[in-house]
Protein backbone atom coordinates (compact mmCIF):
# COMPACT_ATOMS: atom_id res chain seq x y z
CA UNK A 1 0.00 0.00 0.00
CA UNK A 2 2.95 2.30 -0.21
CA UNK A 3 1.70 3.60 -3.54
CA UNK A 4 -0.78 5.60 -1.62
CA UNK A 5 2.02 7.35 0.19
CA UNK A 6 3.93 8.07 -2.97
CA UNK A 7 1.02 9.36 -4.94
CA UNK A 8 -0.98 11.33 -2.47
CA UNK A 9 1.52 12.22 0.22
CA UNK A 10 0.56 15.71 1.36
CA UNK A 11 3.35 18.06 0.52
CA UNK A 12 4.46 20.90 2.65
CA UNK A 13 3.27 24.31 1.65
CA UNK A 14 5.91 26.26 -0.26
CA UNK A 15 6.86 29.82 0.33
CA UNK A 16 6.58 32.14 -2.69
CA UNK A 17 10.36 32.31 -2.81
CA UNK A 18 10.66 28.54 -2.95
CA UNK A 19 8.17 28.37 -5.75
CA UNK A 20 10.11 30.95 -7.76
CA UNK A 21 13.27 28.90 -7.27
CA UNK A 22 11.50 25.68 -8.25
CA UNK A 23 10.03 27.22 -11.38
CA UNK A 24 13.49 28.49 -12.29
CA UNK A 25 14.95 25.01 -11.83
CA UNK A 26 12.32 23.38 -14.02
CA UNK A 27 12.58 25.95 -16.79
CA UNK A 28 16.33 25.50 -16.68
CA UNK A 29 16.30 21.73 -17.16
CA UNK A 30 13.54 21.69 -19.75
CA UNK A 31 14.91 20.97 -23.21
CA UNK A 32 12.19 22.99 -24.87
CA UNK A 33 9.83 25.79 -23.83
CA UNK A 34 7.74 24.59 -20.90
CA UNK A 35 4.16 25.75 -20.51
CA UNK A 36 2.56 27.27 -17.45
CA UNK A 37 0.14 24.36 -17.36
CA UNK A 38 2.89 21.75 -17.22
CA UNK A 39 4.60 23.67 -14.43
CA UNK A 40 1.32 23.94 -12.53
CA UNK A 41 0.63 20.23 -12.92
CA UNK A 42 4.08 19.07 -11.93
CA UNK A 43 4.32 21.36 -8.94
CA UNK A 44 0.66 20.90 -8.01
CA UNK A 45 0.15 24.60 -7.82
CA UNK A 46 -2.49 26.93 -9.14
CA UNK A 47 -1.86 28.50 -12.53
CA UNK A 48 -1.93 31.92 -10.95
CA UNK A 49 0.83 31.07 -8.48
CA UNK A 50 3.00 29.81 -11.32
CA UNK A 51 2.35 32.95 -13.34
CA UNK A 52 3.24 35.12 -10.37
CA UNK A 53 6.40 33.10 -9.80
CA UNK A 54 7.48 33.51 -13.42
CA UNK A 55 6.84 37.21 -13.28
CA UNK A 56 8.93 37.43 -10.12
CA UNK A 57 11.67 35.40 -11.76
CA UNK A 58 11.70 37.67 -14.79
CA UNK A 59 12.00 40.79 -12.72
CA UNK A 60 14.72 39.16 -10.59
CA UNK A 61 16.78 38.53 -13.71
CA UNK A 62 16.18 42.03 -14.97
CA UNK A 63 16.94 43.79 -11.73
CA UNK A 64 20.28 42.11 -11.22
CA UNK A 65 21.28 42.65 -14.83
CA UNK A 66 21.62 38.95 -15.42
CA UNK A 67 23.18 37.38 -18.49
CA UNK A 68 20.04 35.31 -18.77
CA UNK A 69 16.44 36.10 -19.49
CA UNK A 70 13.19 34.21 -19.04
CA UNK A 71 11.30 34.53 -22.28
CA UNK A 72 7.89 33.43 -23.44
CA UNK A 73 8.12 31.55 -26.69
CA UNK A 74 5.93 29.11 -28.60
CA UNK A 75 3.43 29.19 -25.76
CA UNK A 76 6.01 28.21 -23.13
CA UNK A 77 8.83 29.56 -21.01
CA UNK A 78 12.49 29.34 -21.79
CA UNK A 79 15.71 30.41 -20.17
CA UNK A 80 18.04 32.03 -22.70
CA UNK A 81 21.04 34.29 -22.94
CA UNK A 82 20.72 37.99 -23.52
CA UNK A 83 20.98 39.18 -27.12
CA UNK A 84 23.81 41.62 -26.45
CA UNK A 85 26.13 38.80 -25.40
CA UNK A 86 25.77 36.97 -28.69
CA UNK A 87 29.32 37.54 -29.90
CA UNK A 88 30.95 36.21 -26.76
CA UNK A 89 28.54 33.31 -26.45
CA UNK A 90 29.05 32.38 -30.06
CA UNK A 91 32.81 32.47 -29.86
CA UNK A 92 32.65 30.36 -26.71
CA UNK A 93 30.38 27.82 -28.39
CA UNK A 94 32.51 28.06 -31.55
CA UNK A 95 29.39 28.19 -33.65
CA UNK A 96 28.47 30.32 -36.58
CA UNK A 97 25.04 31.62 -37.38
CA UNK A 98 23.20 28.84 -39.14
CA UNK A 99 22.60 29.05 -42.85
CA UNK A 100 20.12 31.66 -43.88
CA UNK A 101 17.01 30.82 -45.77
CA UNK A 102 16.98 31.88 -49.40
CA UNK A 103 14.83 34.76 -50.54
CA UNK A 104 12.44 32.33 -52.20
CA UNK A 105 12.14 30.22 -49.04
CA UNK A 106 11.55 33.28 -46.87
CA UNK A 107 8.84 34.55 -49.18
CA UNK A 108 7.16 31.16 -49.29
CA UNK A 109 7.36 30.98 -45.51
CA UNK A 110 5.81 34.44 -45.21
CA UNK A 111 2.91 33.43 -47.45
CA UNK A 112 2.36 30.23 -45.46
CA UNK A 113 2.61 32.03 -42.12
CA UNK A 114 -0.02 34.58 -43.07
CA UNK A 115 -2.33 32.50 -45.22
CA UNK A 116 -2.30 29.16 -43.46
CA UNK A 117 -3.62 26.66 -44.12
CA UNK A 118 -2.58 27.30 -47.68
CA UNK A 119 -2.09 25.11 -50.75
CA UNK A 120 0.72 25.11 -53.29
CA UNK A 121 -1.44 26.68 -56.07
CA UNK A 122 -2.45 29.46 -53.67
CA UNK A 123 1.21 30.17 -52.90
CA UNK A 124 1.96 30.22 -56.62
CA UNK A 125 -0.86 32.71 -57.11
CA UNK A 126 0.73 35.17 -54.68
CA UNK A 127 4.37 34.65 -55.48
CA UNK A 128 3.96 34.24 -59.23
CA UNK A 129 6.53 31.48 -59.23
CA UNK A 130 6.69 27.78 -58.47
CA UNK A 131 7.60 27.17 -54.85
CA UNK A 132 8.17 23.42 -54.81
CA UNK A 133 11.83 23.49 -53.79
CA UNK A 134 11.22 26.21 -51.21
CA UNK A 135 8.44 24.12 -49.70
CA UNK A 136 10.73 21.12 -49.56
CA UNK A 137 13.42 23.16 -47.80
CA UNK A 138 10.90 24.46 -45.29
CA UNK A 139 9.56 20.97 -44.65
CA UNK A 140 13.10 19.65 -44.19
CA UNK A 141 13.82 22.39 -41.70
CA UNK A 142 10.55 21.57 -39.98
CA UNK A 143 9.38 25.15 -40.22
CA UNK A 144 6.17 24.09 -41.89
CA UNK A 145 3.97 21.03 -41.62
CA UNK A 146 1.30 19.47 -43.80
CA UNK A 147 -2.15 20.34 -42.51
CA UNK A 148 -4.40 17.92 -44.34
CA UNK A 149 -5.94 18.23 -47.76
CA UNK A 150 -8.24 20.90 -49.08
CA UNK A 151 -11.60 19.60 -50.23
CA UNK A 152 -11.38 21.04 -53.69
CA UNK A 153 -10.45 19.81 -57.14
CA UNK A 154 -7.33 17.68 -56.87
CA UNK A 155 -7.47 17.76 -53.07
CA UNK A 156 -4.19 19.69 -52.77
CA UNK A 157 -2.15 19.41 -49.59
CA UNK A 158 -2.39 22.38 -47.26
CA UNK A 159 0.54 23.73 -45.29
CA UNK A 160 0.89 25.65 -42.06
CA UNK A 161 3.73 26.75 -39.80
CA UNK A 162 5.09 24.53 -37.03
CA UNK A 163 6.10 25.03 -33.42
CA UNK A 164 9.71 25.16 -34.59
CA UNK A 165 8.74 28.14 -36.70
CA UNK A 166 7.57 29.98 -33.59
CA UNK A 167 10.77 29.09 -31.76
CA UNK A 168 13.13 30.02 -34.59
CA UNK A 169 11.42 33.32 -35.20
CA UNK A 170 11.02 34.22 -31.55
CA UNK A 171 7.25 34.20 -31.49
CA UNK A 172 4.98 33.23 -28.66
CA UNK A 173 2.11 32.50 -31.01
CA UNK A 174 1.00 33.43 -34.51
CA UNK A 175 -0.95 36.46 -33.31
CA UNK A 176 2.39 38.07 -32.52
CA UNK A 177 3.14 38.40 -36.20
CA UNK A 178 2.52 41.96 -37.34
CA UNK A 179 -0.66 42.17 -39.40
CA UNK A 180 -0.06 41.69 -43.12
CA UNK A 181 -2.06 44.82 -43.78
CA UNK A 182 0.55 46.79 -41.86
CA UNK A 183 2.99 46.10 -44.64
CA UNK A 184 0.74 47.89 -47.04
CA UNK A 185 1.86 51.25 -45.69
CA UNK A 186 5.38 50.45 -46.76
CA UNK A 187 4.29 49.90 -50.32
CA UNK A 188 4.78 53.07 -52.23
CA UNK B 1 13.47 42.83 -23.48
CA UNK B 2 15.79 45.12 -25.24
CA UNK B 3 15.88 43.46 -28.59
CA UNK B 4 17.43 44.35 -31.87
CA UNK B 5 20.51 46.39 -31.16
CA UNK B 6 22.25 48.13 -34.05
CA UNK B 7 24.51 45.33 -35.18
CA UNK B 8 21.62 43.12 -36.23
CA UNK B 9 19.90 45.43 -38.60
CA UNK B 10 20.06 44.20 -42.10
CA UNK B 11 19.29 45.71 -45.43
CA UNK B 12 17.05 43.18 -47.00
CA UNK B 13 17.14 44.86 -50.40
CA UNK B 14 20.85 44.42 -50.62
CA UNK B 15 20.56 40.71 -51.14
CA UNK B 16 18.48 41.15 -54.27
CA UNK B 17 19.99 41.52 -57.68
CA UNK B 18 21.01 44.72 -59.32
CA UNK B 19 21.39 45.70 -62.88
CA UNK B 20 24.24 48.10 -63.03
CA UNK B 21 23.68 50.56 -65.84
CA UNK B 22 25.86 50.89 -68.89
CA UNK B 23 25.38 51.07 -72.60
CA UNK B 24 22.08 49.45 -73.39
CA UNK B 25 23.81 47.02 -75.75
CA UNK B 26 25.90 45.44 -73.10
CA UNK B 27 24.27 45.76 -69.78
CA UNK B 28 26.50 44.95 -66.93
CA UNK B 29 24.55 43.12 -64.38
CA UNK B 30 25.06 41.86 -60.96
CA UNK B 31 22.99 38.77 -60.90
CA UNK B 32 21.48 37.94 -57.62
CA UNK B 33 18.44 35.98 -57.76
CA UNK B 34 15.09 37.46 -58.08
CA UNK B 35 12.65 35.47 -56.09
CA UNK B 36 10.31 35.42 -59.06
CA UNK B 37 8.90 37.42 -61.96
CA UNK B 38 6.93 39.71 -59.65
CA UNK B 39 10.11 40.44 -57.73
CA UNK B 40 11.93 41.31 -60.96
CA UNK B 41 9.04 43.46 -62.09
CA UNK B 42 8.96 45.40 -58.83
CA UNK B 43 12.68 45.93 -59.12
CA UNK B 44 12.37 47.27 -62.67
CA UNK B 45 9.51 49.58 -61.74
CA UNK B 46 11.55 50.97 -58.88
CA UNK B 47 14.62 51.30 -61.03
CA UNK B 48 12.65 53.22 -63.63
CA UNK B 49 11.25 55.29 -60.80
CA UNK B 50 7.81 54.60 -62.12
CA UNK B 51 4.61 54.79 -60.14
CA UNK B 52 3.21 51.38 -59.43
CA UNK B 53 -0.33 52.71 -60.03
CA UNK B 54 0.64 54.01 -63.45
CA UNK B 55 3.16 51.59 -64.84
CA UNK B 56 4.74 52.70 -68.14
CA UNK B 57 3.98 49.29 -69.53
CA UNK B 58 5.89 49.61 -72.81
CA UNK B 59 9.10 50.67 -71.11
CA UNK B 60 8.84 48.10 -68.34
CA UNK B 61 8.02 45.30 -70.78
CA UNK B 62 11.08 46.21 -72.79
CA UNK B 63 13.31 46.17 -69.72
CA UNK B 64 11.80 42.93 -68.59
CA UNK B 65 12.43 41.22 -71.93
CA UNK B 66 15.94 42.63 -71.94
CA UNK B 67 16.60 40.99 -68.62
CA UNK B 68 15.20 37.68 -69.83
CA UNK B 69 17.35 37.80 -72.95
CA UNK B 70 20.33 38.55 -70.80
CA UNK B 71 19.63 35.57 -68.62
CA UNK B 72 19.44 33.45 -71.73
CA UNK B 73 22.74 34.81 -73.02
CA UNK B 74 24.37 34.11 -69.68
CA UNK B 75 22.96 30.64 -69.96
CA UNK B 76 20.92 30.96 -66.86
CA UNK B 77 17.99 28.67 -67.11
CA UNK B 78 14.86 30.72 -67.08
CA UNK B 79 12.01 29.49 -65.02
CA UNK B 80 8.81 29.10 -67.00
CA UNK B 81 7.13 31.52 -64.63
CA UNK B 82 9.35 34.34 -65.92
CA UNK B 83 8.18 33.60 -69.45
CA UNK B 84 4.55 33.53 -68.37
CA UNK B 85 5.02 37.02 -66.96
CA UNK B 86 6.68 38.17 -70.19
CA UNK B 87 3.61 36.97 -72.09
CA UNK B 88 1.32 38.73 -69.64
CA UNK B 89 3.23 41.98 -70.07
CA UNK B 90 3.07 41.78 -73.84
CA UNK B 91 -0.63 41.05 -73.67
CA UNK B 92 -1.24 44.10 -71.48
CA UNK B 93 0.91 46.23 -73.73
CA UNK B 94 -1.05 45.23 -76.83
CA UNK B 95 -4.37 45.77 -75.09
CA UNK B 96 -3.29 49.26 -74.23
CA UNK B 97 -2.42 49.97 -77.84
CA UNK B 98 -5.90 49.09 -78.99
CA UNK B 99 -8.15 52.10 -79.51
CA UNK B 100 -11.06 52.40 -77.13
CA UNK B 101 -14.31 51.01 -78.30
CA UNK B 102 -15.99 54.03 -79.97
CA UNK B 103 -19.45 52.62 -79.19
CA UNK B 104 -18.77 52.25 -75.51
CA UNK B 105 -20.59 54.84 -73.47
CA UNK B 106 -18.62 57.74 -72.05
CA UNK B 107 -19.65 56.94 -68.50
CA UNK B 108 -18.78 53.28 -68.78
CA UNK B 109 -15.81 52.56 -66.66
CA UNK B 110 -13.30 50.66 -68.70
CA UNK B 111 -11.00 48.60 -66.62
CA UNK B 112 -7.37 49.41 -67.06
CA UNK B 113 -5.65 46.32 -68.53
CA UNK B 114 -2.93 46.88 -65.95
CA UNK B 115 -5.28 46.58 -62.98
CA UNK B 116 -4.91 42.87 -62.34
CA UNK B 117 -1.14 43.05 -62.54
CA UNK B 118 -1.03 46.01 -60.15
CA UNK B 119 -3.19 44.13 -57.66
CA UNK B 120 -0.88 41.16 -57.82
CA UNK B 121 2.19 43.34 -57.44
CA UNK B 122 0.77 45.08 -54.40
CA UNK B 123 -0.27 41.80 -52.82
CA UNK B 124 3.12 40.29 -53.58
CA UNK B 125 5.00 43.25 -52.19
CA UNK B 126 3.28 42.84 -48.83
CA UNK B 127 4.57 39.31 -48.56
CA UNK B 128 8.00 40.31 -49.74
CA UNK B 129 8.12 42.84 -46.92
CA UNK B 130 6.82 40.20 -44.53
CA UNK B 131 9.67 37.93 -45.68
CA UNK B 132 12.10 40.72 -44.79
CA UNK B 133 10.51 40.97 -41.37
CA UNK B 134 10.93 37.22 -40.87
CA UNK B 135 14.54 37.51 -41.91
CA UNK B 136 15.22 40.17 -39.32
CA UNK B 137 13.42 38.21 -36.65
CA UNK B 138 15.48 35.09 -37.32
CA UNK B 139 18.67 37.16 -37.24
CA UNK B 140 17.77 38.57 -33.83
CA UNK B 141 16.77 35.10 -32.72
CA UNK B 142 20.17 33.74 -33.69
CA UNK B 143 21.72 36.06 -31.13
CA UNK B 144 19.85 34.27 -28.37
CA UNK B 145 21.10 30.99 -27.01
CA UNK B 146 19.51 28.45 -24.76
CA UNK B 147 21.48 26.03 -22.67
CA UNK B 148 23.26 23.22 -24.45
CA UNK B 149 21.59 19.84 -24.46
CA UNK B 150 22.21 17.79 -21.35
CA UNK B 151 22.42 14.05 -21.10
CA UNK B 152 18.87 13.54 -19.99
CA UNK B 153 17.49 15.28 -23.08
CA UNK B 154 18.34 12.40 -25.37
CA UNK B 155 17.67 9.77 -22.80
CA UNK B 156 14.43 11.35 -21.82
CA UNK B 157 12.81 10.00 -18.71
CA UNK B 158 9.44 9.70 -20.34
CA UNK B 159 9.94 7.16 -23.03
CA UNK B 160 7.11 5.03 -24.19
CA UNK B 161 7.42 1.49 -23.02
CA UNK B 162 7.32 -1.10 -25.76
CA UNK B 163 5.87 -4.59 -25.65
CA UNK B 164 9.38 -5.88 -25.03
CA UNK B 165 9.79 -3.67 -21.99
CA UNK B 166 6.55 -5.07 -20.67
CA UNK B 167 7.69 -8.61 -21.29
CA UNK B 168 11.02 -7.97 -19.56
CA UNK B 169 9.27 -6.70 -16.46
CA UNK B 170 6.95 -9.64 -16.64
CA UNK B 171 9.77 -12.14 -16.89
CA UNK B 172 11.55 -10.56 -13.97
CA UNK B 173 8.53 -11.03 -11.78
CA UNK B 174 7.96 -14.58 -12.90
CA UNK B 175 11.58 -15.43 -12.23
CA UNK B 176 11.36 -13.98 -8.76
CA UNK B 177 8.29 -15.98 -7.99
CA UNK B 178 9.92 -19.24 -9.02
CA UNK B 179 12.58 -18.65 -6.39
CA UNK B 180 10.43 -17.65 -3.53
CA UNK B 181 7.39 -19.85 -3.50
CA UNK B 182 7.44 -21.60 -0.16
CA UNK B 183 4.00 -22.72 0.57
CA UNK B 184 1.17 -23.50 -1.75
CA UNK B 185 -2.15 -22.42 -0.43
CA UNK B 186 -5.31 -23.17 -2.30
CA UNK B 187 -6.82 -19.92 -3.40
CA UNK B 188 -9.68 -18.90 -5.48
CA UNK B 189 -8.41 -17.90 -8.91
CA UNK B 190 -9.20 -14.38 -9.93
CA UNK B 191 -10.80 -13.87 -13.34
CA UNK B 192 -9.51 -11.48 -15.98
CA UNK B 193 -12.58 -9.28 -15.59
CA UNK B 194 -12.00 -9.00 -11.84
CA UNK B 195 -8.36 -8.32 -12.33
CA UNK B 196 -9.12 -5.55 -14.80
CA UNK B 197 -11.64 -4.05 -12.44
CA UNK B 198 -9.14 -4.02 -9.59
CA UNK B 199 -6.40 -2.50 -11.71
CA UNK B 200 -8.70 0.08 -13.29
CA UNK B 201 -9.98 1.14 -9.90
CA UNK B 202 -6.44 1.54 -8.64
CA UNK B 203 -5.29 3.55 -11.67
CA UNK B 204 -8.19 5.94 -11.56
CA UNK B 205 -7.91 6.33 -7.82
CA UNK B 206 -4.19 7.06 -7.66
CA UNK B 207 -3.55 8.41 -11.14
CA UNK B 208 -0.71 5.95 -11.67
CA UNK B 209 0.23 2.44 -10.67
CA UNK B 210 3.61 0.77 -10.70
CA UNK B 211 3.43 -2.37 -12.78
CA UNK B 212 6.18 -4.05 -10.75
CA UNK B 213 4.36 -3.46 -7.50
CA UNK B 214 1.06 -4.56 -8.90
CA UNK B 215 2.55 -7.81 -10.12
CA UNK B 216 4.27 -8.41 -6.84
CA UNK B 217 0.93 -8.55 -5.12
CA UNK B 218 0.06 -11.59 -7.16
CA UNK B 219 0.26 -14.96 -5.52
CA UNK B 220 0.72 -17.37 -8.34
CA UNK B 221 2.09 -17.53 -11.82
CA UNK B 222 -1.40 -17.81 -13.09
CA UNK B 223 -2.45 -14.65 -11.35
CA UNK B 224 0.54 -12.84 -12.77
CA UNK B 225 -0.42 -13.96 -16.23
CA UNK B 226 -3.94 -12.72 -15.62
CA UNK B 227 -2.58 -9.43 -14.29
CA UNK B 228 -0.35 -9.05 -17.34
CA UNK B 229 -3.28 -9.68 -19.68
CA UNK B 230 -5.30 -7.16 -17.67
CA UNK B 231 -2.57 -4.55 -18.17
CA UNK B 232 -2.58 -5.13 -21.93
CA UNK B 233 -6.37 -4.97 -22.06
CA UNK B 234 -6.54 -1.78 -20.04
CA UNK B 235 -3.92 -0.02 -22.09
CA UNK B 236 -5.81 -1.03 -25.20
CA UNK B 237 -9.28 -0.07 -24.03
CA UNK B 238 -8.90 2.67 -21.44
CA UNK B 239 -7.23 6.07 -21.54
CA UNK B 240 -4.17 4.79 -19.77
CA UNK B 241 -0.60 5.11 -20.99
CA UNK B 242 2.55 3.26 -20.12
CA UNK B 243 5.66 5.09 -19.05
CA UNK B 244 9.08 3.84 -18.28
CA UNK B 245 11.57 6.01 -16.46
CA UNK B 246 14.71 4.04 -17.21
CA UNK B 247 15.50 1.36 -19.71
CA UNK B 248 14.61 -2.04 -18.25
CA UNK B 249 13.16 -0.23 -15.25
CA UNK B 250 9.70 -0.28 -13.81
CA UNK B 251 6.74 0.46 -16.05
CA UNK B 252 4.13 2.88 -14.76
CA UNK B 253 0.49 2.78 -15.79
CA UNK B 254 -0.68 6.36 -15.90
CA UNK B 255 -4.11 7.83 -16.33
CA UNK B 256 -4.23 10.18 -19.32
Amino acid sequence: MDEEEIVSAPREARSPGQLVALVEALIFVASEPVTTKVLADVLEEERESIEAAIEQLQSDYLSRDSGLQVREIAGGWQLATRTDFHEEVRSFLKTRPSAKLSLASLETLAVIAYKQPVTVPEILEIRGVQSASAIKTLLDKRLIVAKGRKETVGRPMQYGTSKDFLIQFGLNDLSELPSIEDFEDLVQ
Amino acid sequence: MNEQPEQFTFDFRESTAQIVGGASEDLKIKIGDFAGPLDLLLFLIRQEQANIFDIPIARITEKYLEYIRLMKRLDISIAADFLVMAATLIEIKSKMLLPRDPFAGEEEEIEDPRQELVDRLLEYEKFKTAAGMLYERSTVEQAIFTRGPIESDDNNAEIDASVFDLLTVFQKIVARHVDEIKLEIEREEISLADMMRTLKKRIFEFGEVSMLKFFEEMHSKREIVTAFTAVLEIVRTESVKLLQATTFGDVILKKI
